[in-house]
């Protein structure tokens, strides 16, 4: 299948590995990946920020730059929710979007039908299922799915998995304080089950739990559900 | 009023609050997913609690002089109040017109809305409160910071403190039942002696006149029963149009709010009965901001809340500061987008960014109301009506970069070089503002060194 990747604005600056892995894992399967190298960002900042003249723009400009495209995947459960979800609300001309757009685990466990891409990762794994996963794009027991299928992964469950990170997007800066309680509360979390990487769909949130669990020097590393897939 | 990161600081600091606010909300909450569990059809009834509020909305011009009809037919008396000074001098007239110094309330958020004990003492008429925890809070002069548990902030230590110094003598324990007896036998004494009562109501039966007020101590009942007189104020939008409505909402009410199958007491009156009950019934109908909701048709599904707390006791933000950082006796995700309606965005700007937009409220919200949805419709009103220039040319200047992929890589190159000095090893400890805000308790992963489009460049596909 001819798969348009987005990777989003923080997936192509600060988190590059996580879109290579996408890439591996979706070639690794046969797939052919295109990147249309006009992207940038789906405008869910803005959107969420109260900007929506600004979101509505980068709307039009995202449907520009993928209407062409069957299939296209992100590595992110909130930039493809925000596709999905709210594109259709900001605009209805752009819910041609809607059916074409995936997370990429659903994209793998439900419509191409896979949960074992053949990884290998041999360590203690816990998942935080991120927010708009579990309630934007609903992405199910996707991740899950996928995890158990890697070889050598043992995965342990999270206390309190469903609690949110404290990330959304500029919530963390307008409501640093707020925001960070909610952190240190995943993070001892996290810190309980023993893991050695705690894994997630959404880089943003993982740059929230990463960089608390840097600060307080814990050795949990976190890495994108793309990465260990891509093992 | 006081913007939320400032007012959440205070309530953040306070290790005792966040350890009561955890605890509590978590059995609540577990609470009210086992109870909601058990229904096969709860989705149904969100669906049903929804249309049914949705109707109200649409015909509430209607509904709202039928409901005057069956009231006064019953015998009762109605009132209406565009603002909460007019329903506080309707109250304390009525009071006044009977001699009454004293009246007993039942708990109600909408006469705290309005101030109605602050207005009533003013004009020399003590309103006493009933409801255990409402009773806690007057004792010690402090308000409400939970729609349902409106002490949630005390433990039973701190109230045996405040009991000794007010109600109860200096032998009294921590026990909760004696804590609770120490208020009964107060109590008790009040609702004998009580001339006029005060109540607010959950629903208003527009069909029948009937007023329902739900709760959990029997206290209320006794306000509404005991005095001759019984004013109830009540918010245009608690109507429902049929008995039968009652059914749907006394399931989704008790599940929601307490994790209760049932309501423990559910007061049901209609007009005036001789010889049984108060002998006259105001009723007053309260606007106060809620028709400027009702005009904004993505906002005034705010209206639909039937207050059962379970959207604060299921938020991430509410779970840790607390109620009062919200401003107002509404509190949690419900709040924060009621306040700012009611109130007008400009006077309360900063409630509908007091969340991360997880999406928890909605999930639980009984009658559906999509609360990150209206939260984004505010935080846009709010750029419009009180937008921060500086913040207003940075998104700009960053809509402008998003919008040509030339601009963003240029701009991706500037930020590598820009991070330079603030980068030690393979993170960033430190940044200006508005970043400092993140930097100050977490790391930032810095500016990869090749971007992934070059990566991808670079290899040729």
């Amino acid at each position: 299948m001819r798969i348009a990747l987005f990777v989003t604005c923080i997936g192509d600056a600060v988190t590059p590995e996580v879109g290579q892995a996408t890439v591996a894992v979706l070639e690794q399967l046969g797939h052919e990946v295109v990147f249309p190298a006009e992207q940038t960002c789906c405008g869910q900042m803005h959107l969420n920020s109260g900007y929506r003249q600004e979101a509505l723009s980068l709307a039009r400009r995202f449907a520009r730059v993928f209407g062409d495209f069957d299939t296209i995947v992100s590595p992110s459960s909130s930039c493809a929710g925000m596709v999905r979800e709210l594109y259709p609300e900001l605009a209805p001309e752009l819910g041609f979007l809607r059916p074409r757009v995936f997370e990429l685990s659903e994209l793998l466990v439900n419509r191409l039908g896979v949960t074992d891409v053949g990884a290998a990762f041999a360590e203690r794994v816990t998942y935080h299922p991120t927010c708009h996963s579990l309630r934007v794009t609903r992405v199910g027991d996707a991740p899950l799915r996928l995890l158990e299928s890697v070889r050598g992964l043992e995965l342990v469950p999270l206390p309190d998995a469903e609690e949110c990170c404290g990330f959304g997007g500029t919530f963390s800066v307008k409501n640093a304080e707020t925001s960070t309680a909610m952190a240190v509360d995943k993070c001892a979390a996290i810190v309980s089950t023993g893991a050695s990487v705690c894994t997630a769909v959404d880089a943003s949130c993982l740059l929230q739990i990463g960089g608390r669990l840097s600060r307080e020097g814990r050795a949990v590393r976190t890495l994108h559900l793309a990465e260990i897939l891509a093992s | 009023m006081t913007s939320f990161p400032e007012a959440a600081h205070e309530a953040l600091a306070n290790a005792q609050l966040r350890a009561n606010l955890a605890n509590a909300t978590a059995t609540i909450r577990d609470k009210r997913a086992k109870v909601v569990d058990e229904l096969p059809d709860w989705e149904e009834l969100r669906e049903a609690g929804r249309a049914i509020k949705a109707d109200v909305m649409a015909h509430l011009d209607e509904y709202l002089v039928r409901f005057e009809e069956a009231v006064t037919a019953a015998g009762g008396q109605v009132h209406w109040a565009q603002d909460a000074g007019e329903a506080n001098r309707i109250v304390l007239e009525i009071a006044r017109s009977h001699g009454v110094s004293e009246l007993v309330k039942v708990k109600s958020l909408t006469t705290d809305e309005i101030g109605l004990n602050d207005a009533l003492a003013a004009g020399g008429v003590h309103a006493v409160e009933t409801d255990f925890a409402e009773l806690i809070l007057q004792l010690d002069g402090d308000w409400s910071s939970h729609i349902l548990v409106p002490a949630i902030h005390r433990n039973r230590t701190e109230i045996r403190d405040l009991f000794r110094r007010t109600i109860a003598d200096g032998s009294i324990s921590d026990d909760p039942a004696e804590l609770v007896e120490a208020s009964r036998i107060y109590l008790r004494e009040k609702f004998l002696g009580a001339q006029m009562g005060v109540s607010g109501a959950n629903f208003g039966v527009v069909d029948t006149g009937t007023v329902c007020v739900v709760e959990s101590e029997g206290n209320g009942r006794m306000c509404t029963t005991l005095p001759p007189v019984l004013v109830t104020i009540l918010g245009i939008e608690k109507l429902v149009p049929t008995f039968r409505d009652l059914e749907v909402f006394l399931q989704l009410l008790p599940r929601s709010s307490t994790g209760e199958r049932m309501n423990p007491y559910t007061s049901l009156w209609t007009g005036v009965t001789a010889g049984d009950g108060p002998q006259e019934l105001h009723v007053v109908l309260l606007d106060a901001g809620r028709t400027r909701v009702l005009a904004d048709e993505v906002g005034r599904q705010a209206l639909h809340c039937i207050r059962c707390s379970a959207c604060l006791n299921v938020c991430p933000v509410y779970s840790r500061t607390g109620g009062h950082a919200y401003g107002s006796v509404y509190p949690g995700p419900i709040g924060a987008i009621l306040t700012p309606q009611l109130r007008g965005i400009e006077n309360a700007a900063s409630l509908p960014y007091a969340s991360s937009l997880c999406g928890a409220c909605y999930e639980v919200c009984p009658v559906k109301i999509d609360i990150p949805r209206v939260l984004l419709h505010l935080r846009a009103k709010a750029v419009e009506a009180v937008g921060e220039e500086r913040e207003g040319r940075l998104m700009r200047t960053v809509a402008r970069t998003f919008a040509s992929a030339r601009r963003f890589v240029l701009a991706e190159r500037t930020g590598r070089v820009l991070q330079r000095p603030f980068v030690r090893g393979s993170r960033i400890v430190r940044l200006p503002a508005p970043l400092s805000g993140w930097t100050a308790s977490r790391d930032l992963k810095p500016l990869a060194p090749q971007s992934f489009r070059d990566w991808w460049k670079d290899r040729g596909s």
